[in-house]
């Protein structure tokens, strides 16, 4: 049977080195697989985050070979097995140990974007009346697992670390899920223009390239976010009638 | 001595997928402090793998349905041994729990006037499950997670309980450890909910991730809980066989609910072979009604595929043995052919089924818009469970409560695809409610710090033991057993020599040896998690055995045919005062007149 040899990450917070572990390879073998026969069998204490095993839950995220991906859904067929596959955690958030990182910043986040408001019920029963076409626009971005994938790869917070002031990919997916709800009410443009940076973002698209659920961040969600908070502050027009309302919330 | 961080809550939920969300957004809505302690990462448990719906009888596709109906389906589908007070409540309830989701922000797929869109699944009569795609789980739980961080809950994530605390007979609190760095907590709590799962994990092919080791049932079961129904273990029909890598993983219900269609490897729909006789009157007897039922004739009577999963597992068992399985040990699940049928065929299936699309392209290098699937039998959920009060989900120690999966009493023998999403909704809110009460007027409740230390010193053996067993070989072993012998099809003396395995690996699991430190060490929490699965693997067989008959998911070679005695009774499973396992019969609650007739009128 064919082997192949996974060069990984072992290591804390502290410091740490790629140590080889060589493994069979089945047919059908994902990266995740050979994860798994290596904790079982050489690792027990290798650590690493799963659940699904099938692309749903976005728990596996990992660097192969220097990409980011879902190492569940990354099949040995994929890469190239003559020499040693690298795998390693995620650069851009806090070592734990391992393959396993701090993610606390993006749960800390989240609670920071207003929530959900919807307008009020369209029938009497409390019910909301929508169209299949106004929900699979929203669907697109609800589709997000969570896999942070988005924000390792997304220089703003992993070349220039600036996690207090960009809320990064995939809280911006978030944000347009709630702006562009079919029922939600609530205004966000205020923070998303201060404190949550949208600007920081120069559309260079890494983030839309490594979405393992294919959600076209940049141009599906950002961009338009970009737009809906430019046409609040920046539109003249806009500016002159705030000056003679004195409204600015817009 | 030990040491270990204190938290003082009213209400502890210890589980966070649907059940334990919804039960903490309630239990704080009505003021209490609550904490959630969940395994993984928020958002990560196994509802989020839900694919098909949620069952709740809205009627928005079929004005026939409502509640009555859904009623009457559920206590089929568990061949009347389901609690029929929870059945009741969960098909009224369950409507409400769905358009409150709506109002926090869900968004289901429409019906052409723009409400909720419904679809078939097996054993409803009526298109009944709020869906989005394939991906229902997701929208439920990020649904809920996202309403639920805003409420003041404290989220205590990768934390493991290993231990219920009790002052006196009621609840105290629970002793956990943090995964990430191995820290230990004590939770102070009057009343804590159980939303923990299943144990999918005591089988080897399972849909289930590693999370699922029963951890709510043998915290239940130590702390002097009643389970009960442990025999009834779903193997949903369809998971994916081939490649090896993928085996066991999910393939939704729902492909069939579009009009997918099961073969053999000759072509046949052997469904149509073997029509139990109590849905023959609602079950299509020719593919062309079965088809015009999927596309929503209201005239049409429902296609064999989707008859309940206890009864689809065994044919496709069936056909496997027989020689009449696919080229990998499964059978075909077909979707590809409805083209035959439909215009655009390949656009409807990636849209009603995307996530179903994705995985099969990318896991299996098939399209199953030109070819079909080959599936089989994979283990999907436990029926059985902690015995709980139907209002309340009030367990048999007071203050602590189960709902969900953890908890018994509403799928009886065979739980109905869908109607756990709405359980989770349903029940999660009660426990929720009622625990929040419970800890209100209750006195303060104080752990015995000797039991905590007794804890700590117990979870930390495993690094002191240097010749004992890899704790993922034992978890292999104990899988091995718990799939040879104690699964789709059992025999009694097949039942004994898995107990008799169990007894060698519970030895072995004692003194099970890990390496490294308490800092995120997965070999340390397989050791801790092997006492759960045995409990759990114990329980099963032991009710596997005292139910000597055949009877929704339990299917007994020696005894292949319904006996009505025990149509009257739930095994259930208790720890003994000298520590061994008790198993009893116990008659069923009494079914009241109304719900009688209304079982009756639906025959």
């Amino acid at each position: 049977m064919a082997k192949a040899t996974f060069r990984i990450w072992r290591g804390d917070a502290k410091g740490g080195r790629f140590e080889d572990y060589t493994t069979e390879v089945v047919p059908g073998m994902v990266v995740l697989d050979a994860i798994h026969e290596i904790q079982a069998t050489q690792a027990n204490d290798l650590a690493v985050r799963w659940n699904c095993k099938a692309g749903k839950c976005g728990s596996c995220s990992a660097e192969i070979n220097g990409l980011p991906r879902l190492m569940c859904m990354t099949r040995l067929s994929q890469l190239s097995l003559d020499k040693p596959v690298t795998v390693e955690p995620m650069r851009s958030f806090p070592l734990i140990k391992d393959l396993a990182t701090d993610l606390s910043w993006n749960f800390r986040l989240k609670g920071s974007i207003k929530p959900f408001k919807p307008r009020p019920p369209d029938a009497p029963d409390g019910t909301w009346r929508m169209d299949q076409a106004d929900v699979d626009r929203v669907q697109e971005f609800r589709k997000c697992i969570e896999c942070f994938l988005c924000q390792d790869v997304c220089h703003v917070l992993r070349d220039h670390q600036l996690f207090d002031e960009f809320i990064g990919p995939r809280f911006l997916v978030h944000a347009a899920s709630l702006e562009m709800h079919p029922l939600d009410i609530e205004d966000r443009r205020e923070e998303l223009r201060k404190a949550q940076g949208i600007g920081y973002c120069n559309i260079t698209k890494c983030c839309t390239k490594v979405c393992p659920e294919e959600i076209k961040i940049t141009d599906n969600a950002i961009i338009p976010l970009k737009e809906r908070v430019v046409d609040q502050f920046y539109d003249p027009l806009a500016r002159l009638l705030r000056v003679f309302r004195g409204n600015r919330s817009g | 001595m030990a040491e270990y961080q204190t938290h003082e809550h009213e209400v502890l939920v210890i589980g966070a997928g649907g059940a334990g969300l919804r039960a903490a957004i309630e239990a704080s809505a009505l003021g209490a402090k609550v904490a959630v302690v969940c395994k993984s990462l928020l958002g990560k448990a196994h509802t989020v793998m839900a694919e098909g719906g949620i069952a709740a009888a809205l009627a928005n596709v079929d004005d026939r349905d409502n509640w009555k109906v859904h009623f009457a389906d559920t206590m089929r589908g568990g061949q009347y041994l389901n609690n029929p007070r929870m059945a009741q409540l969960h098909a009224q309830e369950a409507p409400a729990r769905v358009r409150e989701l709506e109002a926090w922000g869900a968004l289901f797929d429409r019906t052409p006037d723009g409400r909720i869109l419904q679809r078939n699944f097996g054993g409803h009569k009526y298109p009944r499950l709020a869906h989005v795609g394939d991906r229902t789980g997701l929208e439920m739980i990020r649904t809920l997670q996202d309403h639920g961080i805003h409420r003041g809950i404290d989220f205590f994530m990768e934390c493991t309980v290993l231990r219920l605390l009790k002052d006196g007979g009621r609840i105290a609190g629970a002793f956990a450890y943090d995964r990430e760095r191995g820290f230990f907590h004590l939770f102070r709590a009057p009343a804590i909910v159980l939303a923990t799962g299943g144990a999918g994990r005591a089988y080897q092919i399972t849909s289930n991730s590693w999370e699922y080791t029963g951890d709510g049932l043998a915290l239940a079961y130590e702390a002097g809980a009643t389970l009960m129904d442990m025999e009834f273990v779903q193997f949903h029909p369809t998971g994916m066989v081939w490649p090896p890598s993928v085996r066991g993983i999910l393939v939704t219900e729902g492909v069939r609910g579009e009009g997918g269609i099961l073969l053999n490897k000759d072509g046949r729909r052997f469904l149509f072979d073997d029509i139990p006789e109590n849905y023959r009157a609602q079950t299509a007897d020719n593919e062309e009604e079965g088809w015009r039922y999927t596309q929503g004739d209201k005239n049409a009577r429902r296609p064999p595929e989707l008859l309940t999963r206890d009864h689809v597992a065994r044919c496709i068992v069936r056909e496997i043995r027989e020689g009449r399985g696919s080229p990998h040990g499964g059978v075909f699940l077909d979707i590809s052919w409805i083209k035959r049928k439909l215009p655009n065929a390949a656009e409807y299936i990636k849209r009603k089924l995307p996530s179903m699309y994705h995985q099969f392209k990318q896991l299996a290098d098939i399209d199953i818009t030109a070819e079909p699937m080959e599936v089989g039998p994979t283990t999907h959920y436990m029926m059985g469970g902690v015995r709980v009060n139907a209002e309340t989900q009030m367990s048999d120690v007071p203050g602590l409560f189960a709902a969900g999966e953890c908890a018994a009493g509403l799928h009886g023998a065979n739980r109905l695809g869908g109607n756990s999403l709405s359980d989770l909704l349903v029940f999660g809110k009660r426990a929720g409610e009622y625990a929040a009460r419970f800890a209100q007027q209750s006195r303060p409740a104080t752990p015995d710090p000797e039991e905590v230390e007794a804890v700590a010193r117990q979870a930390l053996a495993p690094f002191e033991s240097y010749s004992g067993d890899n704790p993922y070989q034992v978890q292999r072993e104990l899988q091995e057993v718990m799939q040879n012998w104690v699964g789709i099809v059992r025999r009694e003396e097949e039942l004994h020599r898995a107990l008799e395995a169990l007894g060698r690996l519970k030895e072995r699991a004692k003194r099970a040896s890990v390496t490294g430190n308490r800092e995120y060490n997965p070999g340390w929490h397989t050791a801790l998690d092997l006492h759960s699965l045995l409990v759990v693997s114990e329980a099963i067989a032991r009710s596997a055995i005292e139910r000597k008959e055949s009877r929704g998911a339990h299917f007994r070679d020696d005894y292949p045919s319904q006996d009505p005695a025990f149509g009257r009774v739930n095994v259930v499973v208790r720890k003994g005062a000298d520590g061994t396992m008790q198993v009893t019969r116990e008659p069923l609650p009494p079914m009241p007149a109304e719900l009688q007739q209304i079982i009756e009128e639906m025959k």
